[in-house]
Parts: structure tokens; sequence; C-alpha cells
């Protein structure tokens, strides 16, 4: 079963990898649009690429609001 | 003429293909510059449809197919003139944009939208005149104009509708929410989903196989079962109008042309 430190991780992990930002430079409690450096439209492709890893709906009103990567993670593993 | 290369889009003719590429940054924000290279465009097509067979839509930009109406440049001109004229301008450029994208609609080609990343609005609009849609994994789909009090304008809804069930167009319309490619496909709107960067190259492919039917079959068969929806298309253009001239419209467009927001298309 997938734990929520699993999932945390796994997104810190992705993030890192596309948008080539160092993964020690990510935590969990940080703003992920300053963290990865994103605007508007890679924001989209965040909630895609995290879409398409965990197999999830993350319907984007959902997300409004939220900016760490602790939260991110709880959603997702709301859906899992 | 065979090939075209404009500020917002080119297309060319090459081996019975048509590729029609939209190359506006930041992402092919659909204003006057480009209607006016898509007027030529469909203009042009009574002379490529001579020697094509399928016609391919993508963009050449990285951060996707198309993000929809220039709000910027809809919000900028309804500032600078009275209400009246503002909802006359807007019905203007509605009804050249719907001339445009009907002639796309109903081309005897068969019509392919090659899409990635951000295609929402009038670019999620501009894809379903298409026969096809191939969508790269990393495309994703949204109708936002509920959250700027208005309606899609580009004959989105009875598009929509002519294709999906009901149900699941008041979900994406209502809800305003964006989907991606494996929902797409999910819901019957995309034929294909494709790894990243490969939405042409499949699309190309697609269009090869084409080229081996009957053409008069393949025009007979596309008539037979994509009907345009012109009495919903022109509904909607006064639905779009008539919810233009309320204040709820301004105040949206303003607050989104101002967001420094990283989601500036979340109320």
């Amino acid at each position: 079963m997938q734990t929520a430190e699993n999932t945390l991780d796994e997104i810190l992990n992705l993030a890192a990898a596309h948008f080539q930002v160092p993964r020690e430079k990510l935590s969990p409690d940080e703003d992920f649009f300053k963290a990865l450096g994103i605007d508007s439209l890679q924001t989209l492709d965040l909630l895609t690429m995290l879409e398409n890893h965990f197999h999830v709906e993350l319907p984007d009103y959902e997300l409004q609001g939220v900016s760490d990567f602790r939260t991110l993670a709880g959603k997702i593993q709301a859906r899992l | 003429m065979k090939q075209f290369k404009g500020q917002a889009l080119s297309w060319e003719l090459k081996s019975g293909v048509i590729e029609l590429a939209l190359h506006r940054p930041p992402c092919n924000e659909l204003g006057s510059l480009s209607l006016g290279e898509f007027e030529k465009f469909a203009k042009a097509l009574d002379d490529l449809e001579r020697d094509a067979h399928a016609l391919i839509v993508y963009s050449e930009l990285e951060s996707g197919f198309c993000a929809g109406a220039d709000l910027r440049e809809l919000y900028q001109r309804s500032q600078a003139m009275e209400k009246s004229q503002a909802v006359q301008g807007v019905r203007d450029f509605l009804e050249r944009i719907h001339r445009v994208l009907n002639r796309i609609d109903s081309s005897p080609l068969t019509t392919i939208a090659a899409v990635h990343g951000v295609t929402f609005g009038g670019g999620f609009e501009l894809a379903l005149v298409c026969d096809l849609i191939i969508a790269d994994k990393m495309a994703r789909f949204c109708f936002p104009e509920l959250r700027l009090g208005l309606i899609p304008g580009f004959g989105g809804i009875p598009r929509l509708k002519r294709d999906l069930g009901n149900a699941i167009v008041r979900d994406l319309l209502l809800t305003g929410r964006s989907f991606n490619a494996t929902k797409a496909q999910q819901i019957g709107l995309v034929s294909q989903v494709v790894s990243e960067g490969e939405a042409l190259r499949v699309a190309r492919a697609t269009a090869a196989q084409m080229a081996k039917f009957d053409r008069h079959t393949a025009v007979e068969a596309k008539q037979f079962i994509k009907p345009i929806p012109h009495d919903e298309l022109r509904r909607e253009i006064d639905i779009f109008c008539e919810l233009f001239a309320r204040p709820a419209v301004e105040a949206g467009l303003k607050k989104f042309v101002e967001s420094t927001d990283a989601q500036p298309y979340l109320p």
C-alpha cells in the first residue's frame, strides 16, 4: 500500500527530475511555485505529470490555494 | 497558396497533407492577428483541398497547443470603447472565427489536431473542429469560460455535444475543471494518446494511412457522420454576446489580465 510519505517522496523526485531542480533543494513544506520556479503553464504540466504518474484525477479547483508539496501529496493520497 | 509563413501560423502542403502550424507566443492566444491569418488559411483551403487528402493542425510552441482567446486583447479593446460598441466588436469577431472554424469543420479533408500541453478554451474549440484528436500524454484540456462569466464562444458547446454525451459536457462546462489526455480518451474525445513529443509524428502516420483510401468514399463518410450544428452555433454567439454585456465579465477579465498568480485561470 502506498503510504503518504512514499507519495510525498515520489512527488519530490518527479518534480525535481521534470523541472531539473536538484532534489536536495526541495523540501516537503516548501512553496513549490517558488522552489521549482514555475509559471501558470508549467503548473499545469506538474498537475498532468502527477495525474499520469499516480493514475488519479485531480480537479484543479481542489488544488486552489495549495502551494506546498506536503499538502499536494495529501490531495493525491486521498485519491489513491 | 501552397505554403504561407505568417506571424501566428504557417501552412504547407506536402505529399497530400496540409500541415497548419501555430506559433504565436506565449501559447497561440487567438486574437485579431491570428484570426486574420486563419481567414487567409480558410480562403487558401479552396485551392489546397484539390491536392490534399488530410489536414494536420499542431503547435510549434513547447508551451502547448493553444491557450484560447487572447483575453488581454479582448479586455484592452473593450476598455477603449463604449459597452455597446464592445459587444458589437465581440460579435463581429465571433462571426468571423465561426466562419473559419465552420470551414475547417466541413472541409472534405480528413482533419487531425495533434495536441500537447495547454489546450484550453478557444484552443480546445479549435481541436474540436477536427475529425480526430491525437494527444501527447501531457496535453491538458479545459473550458474555463464560466470562470470569467462567459460560455465558450468559438463553437465549443455545440461541437462537444455533437461528439460526447450530455452528462460529460455538463461536467466539463459547469465545473470548468481541466483534465488530461487519458481522461479525454476515456470520454471519447481523443482517439490516440501518445508519448511526450510524439503527437505530430503519429498524426503524420495517421494522415499517410488515410491516403490509401478512396477520397470520394472518405468524404461521403465524413459528411454522413459529422453534421455542422449551425443553429446551436448561432445561438451560442447570441448567448455569449448577452453575457459579455454583463459587469461580471469585465470584472473577471480584469482580474485575469492583472493577475500575477501562478494559477490565473482559477477564479
